[in-house]
């Protein structure tokens, strides 16, 4: 616990924590704001990619001093997140438009706005 | 723990915690089933981060662990649910 | 049974890492699984990655990682309300691509999903027509130019020709 007091560490660590949770925090705010949900996968999409690994490489920063030796564990979580969320973004906007187009192509002549 | 990385912590837990309440809202409310998919994706990546936050606090690896479970399991479950909602071809020939 | 060395020490690596050692055993059991399991993917998976310029990795990975920060900014900037100047327009976009390698096409959505404000859609190998979703479309040609020189390019030169 000797590492993290050091103003070389505590310094990034506290920049990186606070970036990171502020764009988890916006690109929330857009989940709320975004109008259609094509547009709200972008703002997703944020906390997803720079929030995370900001607050990812806080963390290996962090453990790294407390330890006394590089631990790059957190580094696994970006490789996962990394590798699934494309995955995860395709099936979400072809399951949207395929629902979109299904929802049109059954109630033609639906005159109440939902 | 020194004062600045105390307080750090802090406020990014506030902001990851503050980050999850619209995604709740898009879990309960949708409109659309995707969208509490996509709440719900984005529900388990802020909890990720939480744990990672909190283990940055306590300076343990069982928080690391724990997000990283829950980085595989939530990426199996949303595929699982998007999957779920899809049955057609985008790109119409 | 074929062998995949890169999987198999991406494997051994992570198989530490994860254990958090470097004593003999755990390295030697580490080895023992990647190349089994390694093994086992590579005869699951007919298709193998040829990298032919690997060195234009670095200055793609370069390239994403400045779009990621400035497309970050961009998403929170409009999701804040803070252009205010014109109406934002977000909606699909049709760019010609002539990136055909599965390894390559799988890395330009891995790079087009983590930069926000595009979202990967759909692509049609037949017309080679790759659809995107943007969130800012005020500039299509800028978009399709930032694909294509960008990205495309280089994924061209490292996976195909």
């Amino acid at each position: 616990m000797t590492g993290i007091d050091s103003p070389w560490v505590a310094v990034p660590v506290a920049l990186l924590l606070l970036a990171g949770g502020l764009l988890t925090l916006v690109g929330s705010i857009g989940l709320l704001r975004l109008r259609d949900f094509q547009a709200r996968m972008h703002g997703a999409s944020m906390g997803g990619t720079l929030g995370l690994g900001c607050v990812i490489v806080a963390a290996v920063i962090g453990a790294s001093a407390a330890a006394g030796r590089f631990m790059p564990h957190a580094l696994l979580i970006t490789v996962f997140v990394v590798m699934t969320a494309p995955a995860t973004a395709m099936l979400l906007m072809r399951a949207s438009l395929y629902r979109a187009r299904a929802k049109s192509a059954a109630a033609p002549q639906d005159v109440i706005e939902r | 723990m020194s004062s600045l990385v105390d307080c750090a912590t802090w406020l990014a837990a506030a902001c990851i915690g503050l980050a999850m309440l619209p995604a709740t809202w898009r879990v309960i409310r949708g409109p659309a089933a995707q969208d509490r998919v996509l709440g719900l994706d984005s529900l388990y990546m802020s909890a990720m981060q939480m744990l990672l936050v909190f283990g940055i606090r306590s300076a343990s690896g069982v928080y690391f662990e724990v997000a990283l479970l829950i980085a595989l399991f939530g990426f199996v479950g949303s595929v699982a649910l998007a999957k779920f909602l899809l049955r057609g071809e985008v790109i119409e020939p | 049974m074929r062998h995949a060395p890169v999987l198999a020490a991406v494997l051994v690596a992570m198989w530490l890492v994860l254990n958090d050692t470097l004593a003999p055993g755990q390295v030697l059991l580490g080895v023992l699984c990647a190349l089994v399991l390694g093994g086992w993917a590579a005869r699951m998976r007919p298709l193998r990655p040829v990298l032919r310029r690997p060195h234009l990795a670095l200055g793609l990975l370069w390239a994403v990682f400045v779009d990621i920060l400035r497309s970050n900014i961009g998403v929170g900037r409009i999701v804040l309300g803070l252009v205010r100047r014109r109406v934002i327009h977000s909606g699909f976009l049709d760019i010609p691509i002539d990136l055909h390698d599965p390894h390559g096409l799988a890395v330009l959505a891995t790079i087009i999903t983590s930069t926000p404000g595009t979202v990967w859609v759909d692509h049609d190998p037949g017309r080679r027509v790759l659809r995107l979703h943007i969130l800012d479309l005020a500039d299509e040609a800028s978009w399709i130019r930032l694909i294509k020189e960008r990205y495309e390019r280089p994924l061209i030169r490292i996976f195909q020709s």
